[in-house]
């Protein structure tokens, strides 16, 4: 049987980077929260904050981890898989990921070492700092592999001579025209998945009634940026994709399912996009509502997927139902944010009841909606590598064969499969062991960074807190 | 003129030779993690290096994208002349990377499997760069700029021995880390291995250097030339393995480390000067590999600003994880 090196490939980047991008939108957003509650801590000197951090301090640990070494596959699959591409692009790219690697990279793995073995070894103020940086270095590394990312959606401060990219403007080509929506609505993502995660595992501790002063915090926190950011994220998103109409018209046609330009077009709520008929099989939708999102006006021209040759039209299914899954998560996150501020006000907010059910289910909605949108830009994106100039087989590997390519998929199926399934076992693990309820150095009366970890708080020698038993299903 | 190129060389090659050094000792303490004497030795042992490995793999991530900065042309023959290999080695890095976390969750008897993990891992990591220094020496099948050459090229007897040689090289790095870092038993243990570890690079560091020769014509004319200065780097090397060795039966506590890290210096230098110019052998050299210069320009302004300022907080890292690691200690 033969195997084609370019869809192999094209399945092995959509893979691994699927596995990747889960990790850094989780730890970005838990960075910031980490920085904040060492802030808190530090400057209240409430042993809640203290406890919140540690806890969630080994959460973030296992996953960095996973990210990290997802990484470091992802950096390596440029050229090994597409050396073409690498080499055409390199002029560009080399120097972005390099300034990733030089600001980003080494300020998070440096102090990352710090904020994790270094609470008893340096001095309070300098762990705060420590981790202050590596929530910097998250946001240094998004900013960069976000320009990147953009860069091929909507190249532009490059000249393009004999197959290789020549960069005429460096700030035009890094803050190209799709960045600026890319990285909002990434570092927004990045909150939002944070502040799920953090209120699920919240919510689950105040029903199991572990540690209820912290937790009732944490919860409180976590909604108030849910009720702000949900929303926000979906105005991000209509000026996002409005700049796709406007620099990727047919990826968004195939996100609308719109296969026609027409005028007072209908916003497809259900639709069986077909590429060999070159339009729907069936469709059920919303006279005019695309017109009015896209265009604000009821009989506004939106652009049709036809306008494009059947050979660079993207897969219109994938991008048309991952972008539905996407925006119906993001309502749902709007929902939640206001049946917590309806709790709040009813002062119902710390009862265990239906809601603290709900939110640990929730923890998958930011991850889902975040992969099925990484589907939508990028398969919206094929066939074109660097949108418009060079497409996926002008930038595979000339040596690189179908079994190559296969082999190397399956393995690494193989490990990620290992890997985190045991990272997701030991994550569960870290959750049901709950939160220790003895933090060392944290009594109101100052900073004593130095004293070993038995020396004991207020209430240092009481035993550890006991395991939970997950009993929840 | 300024001769951006030749920069970029000085400073890919500085950040290769610290990815060596420092990811180098990390590896090792995980390739010698089987003749550890006992498994608490093997919790201290992790815990020596567990604030620093994310940092010292950076500098192989910066090794990666400075390639695809400075010499796109490297990065895009080796890797697909290497694309097996490079799976091998990912996937090494990743069973590692992964085990320090999990290693201290595991229950007792999963943990034996990260034990494993780690010691697996970071072998197959270390004998996969070993394989690319061999292959490197052979060099690559290239035409119009792009590897045409077959899957297996890489993997030769000498790019194996290659790479075990690095793998005892990491081992070494590792132990003299280990003798600097522990005390007690791991440290008495780290002094036995030392000697046998060194023992075992020289003579593999023996065979490479009257193979190397007879594979490569190049090489050949290089060391024989008039070109005298070269044998300056092996008699650096031979001196370096001579200190470890008297430091040892001293029981001198950090300068079998350094001595180590200066037997890697020599070494490495003597591979470059043996080759220069050619980054992708046998056809092409430093210049035809070289970006456009204005973007060797763009990344130059940042590098020299921002390497000094990682180098001074990572240096300020390892203060202050200084002195030795006890049992029990470390793990947040």
């Amino acid at each position: 049987m033969e195997f084609d090196p370019v869809l192999i490939s094209r399945i092995q980047f959509a893979f691994i980077i699927s596995f990747h991008a889960i990790f850094p939108v989780f730890t970005i957003g838990l960075a910031s929260y980490i920085a904040l509650l060492e802030g808190l801590h530090f400057k209240t000197g409430n042993r809640a904050w203290a406890q919140l951090s540690r806890f969630w301090t080994k959460v973030f640990a296992v996953a960095f981890g996973m990210g990290v070494v997802s990484g470091i596959v992802m950096s390596f699959q440029f050229g090994t898989n597409w050396s073409n591409f690498s080499q055409a692009s390199a002029n560009f790219l080399g120097p972005v990921l390099s300034y990733e690697v030089v600001t980003a990279f080494f300020l998070e793995a440096a102090f990352l070492g710090v904020l994790l073995f270094g609470r008893e070894k340096v001095p309070r103020g300098t762990h705060l700092f420590a981790a202050c940086m590596v929530a910097l270095g998250t946001f240094i590394s998004a900013f960069w592999i976000l320009a990147a990312n953009s860069w091929m959606h909507t190249p532009a401060g490059v000249d393009f001579r004999d197959g290789v990219f020549h960069v005429t403007s460096w700030t035009e080509a890094i803050f190209n025209p799709s960045f600026p929506y890319r990285f909002t609505h990434m570092a927004v993502a990045s909150f939002l998945t944070g502040s799920f995660v953090v209120a699920g595992i919240s919510a689950w501790y105040l029903l199991k009634g572990h540690m209820v002063e912290a937790n009732k915090k944490a919860l409180s926190m976590c909604l108030w940026m849910i009720l702000f950011l949900a929303p926000a994220q979906a105005v991000i998103g209509d000026f996002h994709g409005l700049n796709t109409m406007e620099y990727q018209p047919t990826k968004l046609a195939a996100m609308e399912g719109n296969w026609e330009t027409q005028a007072g077009a209908p916003l497809l709520l259900f639709a069986l996009p077909s590429k060999d008929e070159q339009g729907n099989l069936f469709e059920v939708g919303v006279p005019n509502l695309a017109s009015i999102i896209l265009t604000h006006h009821a009989d506004g021209v939106v652009p049709g997927i036809n306008e494009a040759s059947a050979a660079e039209q993207p897969p219109v299914s994938i991008v048309f139902w991952t972008f539905r899954t996407m925006v119906g998560i993001g309502f749902l996150m709007i929902a939640i944010g206001i049946w917590g501020l309806v709790l709040r006000l009813r002062r119902q907010l710390y009862e265990p009841g239906l809601f603290h059910r709900v939110m640990p289910l929730m923890i998958a909605a930011p991850f889902i909606a975040v992969v099925a949108g990484w589907f939508t830009t990028e398969s919206g994106r094929a066939p074109w590598l660097v949108y418009g100039m060079v497409s996926f087989s002008e930038g595979i590997t000339p040596s690189l064969s179908g079994w190559m390519a296969v082999v190397s998929l399956i393995g690494y199926m193989a490990v990620y499969a290992v890997v985190y399934g045991a990272g997701g076992y030991y994550l569960w693990q870290v959750v049901k062991g709950g939160m220790d309820e003895t933090v060392p150095g944290s009594d109101e009366s100052g900073a004593h960074p130095k004293r070993p970890l038995s020396g004991g708080g207020p209430i240092g020698n009481a035993a550890p807190a006991a395991p939970l038993k997950g009993d929840w299903t | 003129m300024i001769d951006f190129t030749m920069i970029w060389a000085a400073i890919i090659a500085f950040g290769v030779i610290m990815y060596v050094l420092m990811d180098g000792f990390d590896l090792g303490v995980g390739i010698l993690y089987p003749f550890a004497p006992d498994e608490e030795s093997r919790d201290i042992m992790m815990n020596s290096v567990a604030p620093f490995w994310d940092g010292n793999e950076t500098w192989l991530v910066l090794g990666g994208a400075g390639l695809l900065g400075a010499f796109p042309l490297v990065y895009s023959v080796l890797l697909p002349a290497l694309y097996l290999g490079v799976f091998l080695l990912l996937a090494g890095l990743i069973f590692r990377g992964v085990a320090f976390e999990f290693r201290f969750k595991a229950s007792r008897e999963k943990k034996a499997y990260w034990s494993t993990a780690f010691c697996v891992g970071s072998g197959v990591a270390a004998l996969a760069q070993g394989i690319v220094v061999g292959s490197y020496i052979q060099g690559y099948q290239t035409e119009n700029m792009v590897y045409t050459g077959g899957a297996f090229d890489w993997l030769t007897p000498f790019s194996l021995l290659t790479g075990v040689g690095l793998l005892i090289g990491y081992a070494l790095l590792g132990s003299t880390w280990l003798i600097m870092k522990t005390e007690g038993s791991v440290q008495d243990w780290a002094y036995r291995m030392t000697p046998r570890l060194l023992a075992g690079l020289l003579s593999i560091f023996l065979i490479i250097s009257f193979w190397t020769p007879l594979v490569d014509e190049f090489v050949r004319d290089r060391w024989f030339s008039n070109l005298f200065v070269i044998w300056l780097l092996p008699a650096g090397a031979m001196g370096c393995a001579y200190l470890i060795l008297r430091a040892v039966r001293r029981r001198d506590e950090g300068l079998p480390f350094v001595a180590t890290m200066g037997l890697f210096v020599f070494t490495y230098l003597g591979l470059l000067a043996s080759k220069w110019p050619y980054v992708v052998p046998p056809d092409y050299t430093l210049y035809d590999a070289a970006s456009a210069p204005e973007s060797q320009a763009f990344l130059l302004v940042g590098v020299l600003f921002v390497i000094p300022v990682v180098l001074a907080y990572t240096a300020w890292t390892y203060w202050v994880f200084r002195g030795k690691v006890r049992a029990g200690e470390g793990y947040h």
